[in-house]
Formats: C-alpha cells, structure tokens, sequence
C-alpha cells in the first residue's frame, strides 16, 4: 500500500472521498514510511498512535458524510506550533519537556477540517536558521543528494523537517512557519512548493513567537493546488491574535483557473546580483519564459531599497526575539536549572536552555534596543523597513506579482556554510524583502541545478491576494513540469 | 505662606512631581479575560497569557481603553487618538514575559491640569504631563519561606494608569492634596477605586530642592509610598535629607528610594551599576491603538460631575467655603450625602449641620460618611425640626449627639424628652413676667442705658423653659415689656 505516499494532497482527498482507501490506510503507510526515512531526523515527535486513533476518527466522520476540507489526510505540524498534549519543542533544549494545554489556532483550524496529525516536526531552534543545523534535536537531512558527492544536505529552514518529511514522502503536506524566508527556501531546497500567505492572513495565537511582526504560519506540500487546499483550512481571522486580518477567505482552489492571460509579472533588477549563479539565472529566465508563453506581460520593476532589507531584517528580527524569548526563564515552565539566587538561575537556566544562534541572536537584539544604540539599528531599520514595504506598493501599481528566484544557490551540505553566519544570513536575500513588507509569497520547484538538485522560483503577490499567486503559480508548475523525486524516494519507489 | 525651608545656607525650594499608578476599575485584566479581584487565592486569576505561556498573545481590553480615557477627560487633558503600546524590557520572577506592556512615546492622555485646595484655603493648578496605560507585575513574596520566594500572578497584567504631574508641587501639603485630588477624581469617574491601603493607587514621589531661582536640582524617586500621610512624609523626609547632603558638601544623586512607613524615612532601593536599560520598543503583537474623536466625545458626553465642577457649584448654590466645598465635593459619598440633605432645605442650616456638627463629629469618631450613625434622611429630618420652630438650633445639637449615640430619630427623642419649642405665647408671657418680677435691679440697669443686659433676660426665660423657648418670640416678648 505505500504507493499512498506517492499521492499528492488532492489525490488522497479524492481516494477517500471515492473509497479507494481509507484514512487508516494512508495514515499506516505515512507510519510505515516514517520509520523507514526516520534517519532524515525530519520528525521531533512522532504521534503514529495518535494519528491512528484520528485516523479512525476520521473514517467514522466521513461515513456519516462529514468531511472536512483535510478529512483524514495524514500532516505533519512544525514543532512551534502548539498541540495540546502533544510535546511541542521549538527544537530548543529550554522547552524540551513542554506539553502544552492548548493547540495553536491554526492547528485547531486543521484539526477542525479533519486532519490527522502525523507529527511534530524539527525546525532550527526557535526558527533561527536557514539550513536546520541549530536544532537541539539534531539536523535534519534533505532526501535528495547531489550529483558531485554523497554528502548529507540541509533541508533548508528554518522549517527543514516539514520540507523534508513532504519531500520524502512521510507527509501528505505539513504546515511551517515563514519569519524571513523560512517556507520558500526550505520549499525550493527539497524540490517541492510552499507558502507564505500574508501576514495576518493566519492567526499566530499558539505559535511559539520568534518574531512577532514577521512570523506568518504557511504551508508545504507537493502542488500548488495541495497549498491551496492547506491555506484554505489554515487561514481566517482570529480575534485572541490582534494582528490577524478580519477579511473572508476566498476560495483558493477556484482561484486557480489557469488563465493568466494579460497578467503583469513583474521582474525586479535589484534581484539580478552581483554573483548570481548562471543556473539561477536560467532558471528564472525560464520562468519568465513560461509566464510569457501562457499570456502574461512581462514588466520590468525597481524594487530599490532591496540592498538595505537583509541588513535590516538582521536588527529587528533580532530585537524581536530578544523580548520575545525573555519569558524562558525557568520560572514557570521548560528547563531549569537551580542558581544560588534569582539572576544566577536565569544565566544557567538560559546558558544551558538555548544554543549558539539563539543566544547570538539575543545578543545582537539586545544591543540594537540599548540606549545609545537605539536609534542608528532598531529605528534605523524599522525606517529602511517602511521603503520596503513602499517599494512594493509602487511595484503593484505596474505588476500583478513578482517573480524572483526563491534562494541563491540549491541545496549545500551540512557544515558546508555554517562557519559564518553572515554567509549563512545571505541565503534570505530573495526571500526576506517580501517578509518585511508582509507580501505573501509562494516557492515552486522549477528545475535542477547542474548538480542534480532542486531550484526554486519566487512568486510573489499583493497583500491578501494569494489568490493571483495560486493561479500564476498554478500555470508555471504545468509549464516546468517537475517531475524529479529525491533519489531515495525513486529508489525505495524502484 | 511660605513653603521654603531654612536651611544653614538660606532657604530651599523643594520641588516635587509624582508619578500615581491607579488600577483601572475593569472586570477583567488589560490583555487578558482574567478576573481582577482583590483579593482571591493566589494563582487563581491567571490565564495563558498571564502566565507568559509560549505563543500566548494579547488582545486589548476596549474597556480600559474607555477608562483611560475617561480619566484623561476628568483631568482635563488632551486624548490621543493614535497611541502606542510598548514593551519595558527587564527580568524578574513577577514578570512573566520579561516585559511590561506599557506606553512610553506616545501615551494615551497627553497634558492636562488640576485643581488643589490648601489647608489655608487657598487654591492652585498642577499640571498633568501624561497618563499612560500599563500592565501590572505579579506579587512575590519573600517572608514565606527561608530560601524561596512565592509567587502570586492574581494582579499580573491588571490596568494600570499611570498618571504623571508636572514638577509644579512646592511643599507636602500640595503633594498631598494633589494625591487627594486626583483620587476623587478617579473615584468620580469610577475608573480607580483609589483604595491606597489595597495597593489600587501607589505613589512614587520625585523630589528635588534648590535655592530660589537656581536650575532644578537632582532628584530622588520614592517608591512605595502608600497613603496620602507617607506621601507628605516622603516630602519632608527627602527635602531635609537632600538639604542636610547639600550643606554638608556631599552630592545628591539620581536614585531611587524606599519608603519605610514605620519610621517615615527613605533608603536607597538600587544601586545606579543595577540601572536598568529598558529597552523599550513598539509592541509588534499590538497595532497602534486607534481610536476616534467620535469615541471620545461620547465618553464626555456621559461623564459625571467631577470634584472641581461640583465644589464651584457647592459654592455658588449653598455658598460653602472654598475649602469646605472641596472637602465636601472632593468625596463622593460626603457630596452625596449632602445633596441629600440640602435637598429642598435651607442651604444655610444644611450646610452648617453637615460641614460642622456632622464632619466634626464624624472625625472625632473616626467615621467614614458611609458609615455615619445619622444616616442622611435622619439630618434632614433634624434640619426640619429647626427650621419649623419645633425646636431651636441650640436643642438640636442635643438631639444630634442622642442620635450620634443611640441612632434614633430626631423626632422620636424630641417627643420622648419633650424637648418640643415651647411657642405658646400666653405661657412665655407668664415666664416673662416672672423673669422681670424676680429681677427689679437688672430691670432697672437695664433700662439706664446697659443694653448688653437684654440677653440676661432671654437667658433667665431660656433657663426656666430647659433651654425650649423659642427664642424670637422670648425676644418679641421682652422687647414689648422692658423697651
């Protein structure tokens, strides 16, 4: 029966609804597969009893003809998101024993419409990375392997364990979290597409707050039509999260009509760096090439302050989580460790709770907040952070989306960039203007690299319109045509 | 008068602003659906986002948002439609999240004014710099335990208000009557139940002293001052400690104090190396608090007389005194008390009975008008009997102090002494007769020219009626008998 995790979102839907398989089915292959790729480290926590026993629960729904939008699909959740009863980690040693008396809204909203949760799944710690390498439970490897060596790859991040469980087939679709990049470049590292609706667009009420003006939940899956279907069930306004949006959800599945005739796409030359890969190069020229061919007109766009975002996200995401992880204090839940008094538990409590990123990070937020430094960092970059979102504005008056490469490379091995960070940060160029300003944003798989790996393009679209990034995205995922499976998955499938 | 203090070196001027936090009257905390009560079992009024828990966020409570506003209206101040919430940032056990959700560029009341009445009565204006909304810490408690601290979240997150004055105080008095001032104007408006004794309005003094004409000079903050006495007493404390300092060549410095209520004194809380950063920066789980004009003007459509509007009425209608009005008018249940009383009475009688013979003996018992022996119908009733000539104003007070001490009514023991005026003008003729029979000299001093002896007489009828005479018909009487 493992030919089920081979099914696509949709398909699988479509297999219960026409009693092919039932849930307990798919969700036992998932299982099965899930022990077979555990070395991936994908998974924190895996729930297989528990996802039997929804499995179940969801069967014995649908007979009485009551079917959600995810009705039985086995998913798998981020570890930041909170699942009652569920142990949920944010991959730090300073939660490695929370369980949660509550389940994250957009968790619920899944739960709601039928889903069977396969899982919490491993992330950089707090979400801080771009590679799934500042995990306290381990790297996550991506499935697929380069043509050049058989070295172990990052999955991308920081939501690396959702990207590689949908690669390898040990999800039908999980969800993640997007604070700079971290769905799209994961997405385009593991060959598969992912979204980054905009913010406010899905409630942050229960998911561990990294930071609080960035983070936007999102998903993965193998289509764009399958994100659709996730974002459908994962968005709504949430009143306990007050930067959620009152607006409706439009139907997303009806939004991909195909039709993109007329369409403007915008391309913005700031993107086209210095350095930049020729296979990246192509890749997004194709894209263009794809668009076009399908009706679209092409645009030419500025997006000038482009230089600036990198730098700027790097002081107030920081500043963010510096106040936001202050809670971890050992006073009250998660790790402690016993000081001779107050101060001296907090320093052992958070030298031993939180790992090298996560405290680097804090550092730099607390210094871009201190008196003196203030102004020339934080207010600095919440001004740089207001022209990027009015570069965008100006943009939209002339395009309908934007398309971009999702990332500036493929997929690099484990080690192969950590020893700078700032190397590592640049991995979000592309990726992160789109988060200052809110936009949402979708990364499909459009080709491989000389070296056999997955590269990804960035689309991205209006605030609250994912509706004409579905449909845009919708068009080039049949023009690409990306049919390439991670080695592993072929061969198992072999 | 003169508010300067001689010091060796000439006189000082101490100059004092303080900073009063007042929990907002509201059912439920200012980010958060807890309850507020005080009171309750430790940890039982903490919700998810009380406690900090990961991925909790908060959501405004609109309703401390309108007594926010009603507060800055009652203070006369200007009302910021866009205000912004930030986070202090500082770790302590009591503060779950690690900050303080509080407004710091741009409050939610900007300026305003006050007015205070001295003791000397006279009066004068003190200036509002802000007011702002905030989170309340938790409580720890230290005393419980020999290495431990508890930990109480009830009061974590409540609505506080801080209300910050300008440096426009002069002496103790002030301070204390702006402290009493801006409590009846928050009980006013029931946005603050101003319960010092509670916790529910603490006070922070900052106080500094200088020779007249000189630059401010550096203050000191005290914390922990907790009734309207302390605070007068920090004043005092602090300007005559920061004198002595300055005399004697030392320099005062920047410094945050504790008040000791057992012997009035201050001490240092921190040391300046324990100075904290805050780190203050916009709240990025709350927008930018937005409201409208058309909100505001509802809210003052609806708000009730406050303290200075009412004792400049209690002046012009009853003719009070400045500083008997604001006495009256500055507490709601005294105001009310009174208007009870002086409705559809003489404004005179009622505002002496209630001003004078009740406040008087309510101090001397140490009562609270909500707690008055004589309720306000049983005055009134008393106000009745003087003003009909049932008895005299002299009687009354008897009969005031038998209801102080026994409760019953003015009427029941007018009846049961027999205190009733006595107004027959046959009997008092008879007594008056009698009077000037038995006292031929006086009568005859009198009529020489001595007029000061007429009140003789009236005392010598008042003597044989037991003090029951009406005195006008006593007067009447005489007047026709001896000229």
């Amino acid at each position: 029966m493992n030919d089920l995790t081979k099914l696509t979102l949709k398909q699988a839907l479509d297999g219960m609804n026409s009693k092919e398989f039932t849930s307990q089915d798919i969700t036992k292959s998932h299982i099965d597969a899930m022990a077979e790729f555990k070395g991936l480290n994908a998974y924190i926590t895996e729930t297989p009893e528990l996802a039997m026993e929804q499995a179940k629960a969801s069967d014995e729904r649908r007979a009485k003809g009551e079917v959600g939008l995810l009705e039985g699909a086995p998913i798998a959740m981020k570890d930041l998101f909170c699942t009652q009863g569920v142990r949920t980690t944010a991959a730090s040693n300073i939660l490695n024993n929370f369980v949660p008396e509550y389940t994250s809204t957009v968790a619920q909203n899944m739960f709601d419409q039928g889903m069977v949760m396969l899982g919490k799944t491993n992330l950089d710690e707090f979400a801080m990375g771009s590679a799934n390498i500042t995990s306290n439970f381990g790297n996550v490897i991506n499935p697929w392997k380069r043509n050049s060596d058989d070295k172990d790859l990052v999955p991308g991040g920081s939501s690396g364990g959702s990207s590689a469980a949908v690669s390898a087939r040990i999800a039908l679709a999980a969800t993640g979290t997007d604070t700079g990049g971290s769905i799209r470049q994961p997405a385009a590292f593991t060959g598969i597409t992912g979204i980054k609706p905009t913010y406010g667009r899905c409630s942050r009420w229960g998911v561990v707050a990294f930071a609080s003006s960035l983070d936007q939940p999102g998903s993965f899956a193998r289509t764009v039509e399958d994100n659709a279907i996730m974002l459908q069930a994962m968005a709504g306004y949430d009143a306990k999260d007050s930067t959620s949006i009152n607006k409706p959800v439009p139907n997303y599945m009806a939004a991909m009509t195909g039709d993109i005739r007329g369409l403007k796409v915008g391309v913005p030359k700031e993107y086209r760096m210095d350095g930049m890969s020729d296979e990246i190069a192509k890749i997004w020229q194709d894209g263009v090439d794809w668009l076009k061919d399908a009706g679209a007109e092409i645009v030419d766009i500025s997006l000038p302050h482009t230089k600036y975002a990198l730098a700027s996200y790097y002081v107030i995401a920081p500043a963010e989580c510096s106040s936001n992880l202050a809670r971890y204090d050992g006073v009250r839940y998660g790790l402690r460790v016993e000081g001779d008094n107050l101060d001296d538990m907090y320093e052992k409590t958070r030298a031993a709770g939180f790992g090298d990123e996560v405290k680097r990070r804090i550092l730099i937020g607390t210094y871009v907040l201190s008196a003196g430094f203030y102004d020339a960092y934080y207010n600095k970059a919440r001004k740089v952070r207001k022209l990027i979102h009015q570069d965008f504005v100006n943009a939209y008056q002339k395009c309908d989306v934007i398309l971009t490469p999702t990332a500036p490379s493929g997929a690099f091995a484990i080690g192969e960039n950590n020893d700078d960070p700032i190397t590592m940060y640049l991995n979000d160029v592309f990726t992160v203007p789109a988060s200052m300003a809110g936009m949402p944003g979708i990364s499909i798989p459009a080709g491989l690299s000389n070296d056999g790996l997955p590269l990804g393009l960035q689309l991205l679209g209006r605030p609250f319109d994912e509706e004409t990034i579905f449909k845009t995205a919708g068009v080039m995922e049949k023009a690409a045509n990306f049919i390439a499976e991670p080695s592993m998955v072929f061969e198992k499938a072999a | 008068m003169s508010n300067l203090i001689q010091g060796k070196t000439g006189e000082w001027e101490i100059v004092i602003g303080l900073e009063v936090h007042a929990q907002v009257i509201a059912k439920s905390k200012l980010f958060s659906g807890s309850a507020t009560t005080f009171g309750s079992d430790a940890n039982t009024q903490v919700s998810l986002v009380d406690a900090a828990m990961p991925g909790m966020l908060p959501v405004i409570n609109e309703y401390c948002i309108e007594q926010a506003v009603r507060t800055g209206l009652g203070l006369g101040a200007k009302i910021n439609l866009t205000s912004v919430f930030e986070r202090k940032n500082y770790f302590y056990a009591d503060l779950p999240q690690g900050y303080q959700i509080s407004q710091q560029e741009i409050p939610i009341v900007g300026e305003g004014e006050i007015e205070i009445e001295l003791p000397d009565g006279t009066s004068r204006n003190i200036g509002i710099e802000r007011l702002h909304m905030e989170q309340d810490a938790g409580k720890s408690i230290h005393d419980k335990h020999p290495t431990r601290s508890y930990i109480d979240l009830n009061r974590s997150g409540n609505c506080l208000m801080e209300i910050v004055s300008k440096p426009d105080m002069r002496s103790a008095d002030e301070a204390m009557a702006y402290v009493a001032k801006l409590r009846a104007i928050v009980r006013a408006l029931e946005t603050c139940d101003g319960n010092m004794d509670e916790g529910s309005m603490r006070c922070d003094v900052n106080v500094s002293v200088r020779k007249i004409g000189d630059e401010l000079g550096t203050r000191r903050e005290v914390k922990n001052v907790n009734s309207i006495r302390s605070v007068g007493q920090a004043v005092d404390y602090e300007a005559r400690d920061q004198i002595r300092m300055i005399e004697a060549g030392e320099k005062v410095t920047q410094q945050t104090m504790l008040f000791n209520a057992d012997d009035s004194t201050t001490r240092p809380m921190r040391s300046k190396e324990d100075a904290h950063d805050y780190r203050y920066f916009p709240d990025p789980d709350l927008l930018p608090l937005v409201i409208s004009q058309q909100y505001v003007d509802a809210i003052n459509e609806n708000l009730p007389e406050l303290p200075d509007a009412k004792k400049h009425r209690f002046m012009q209608e009853y003719g009070m005194k400045l500083y008997d009005a604001s006495i009256i008018a500055g507490d709601k249940p005294r105001a009310e008390y009174f208007e009870r009383v002086a409705k559809g009475r003489d404004p005179k009688l009622s505002v002496t009975w209630v001003t004078t013979e009740l406040m008087g003996a309510l101090n001397k018992l140490a009562l609270s008008i909500d707690k008055s022996p004589v309720s306000s119908e049983q005055l009134g009733e008393l106000i009745d009997l003087i003003s009909d000539n049932t008895i005299s104003g002299r009687i009354a007070k008897d009969v005031f102090a038998e209801m102080l001490d026994t409760g019953k009514s003015a009427s029941n023991i007018v009846e049961e002494k027999g205190l009733k005026q006595v107004t027959d003008t046959g009997a008092l003729e008879t007594l008056v007769d009698e009077v000037i029979a038995e006292n031929p000299d006086v009568v005859a001093n009198y009529q020489s020219g001595k007029d000061k002896l007429f009140g003789f007489f009236v005392g010598q009828v008042m003597k044989k009626t037991q003090g029951k005479a009406n005195p006008a018909i006593v007067n009447e009487l005489l007047k026709k008998k001896i000229g």
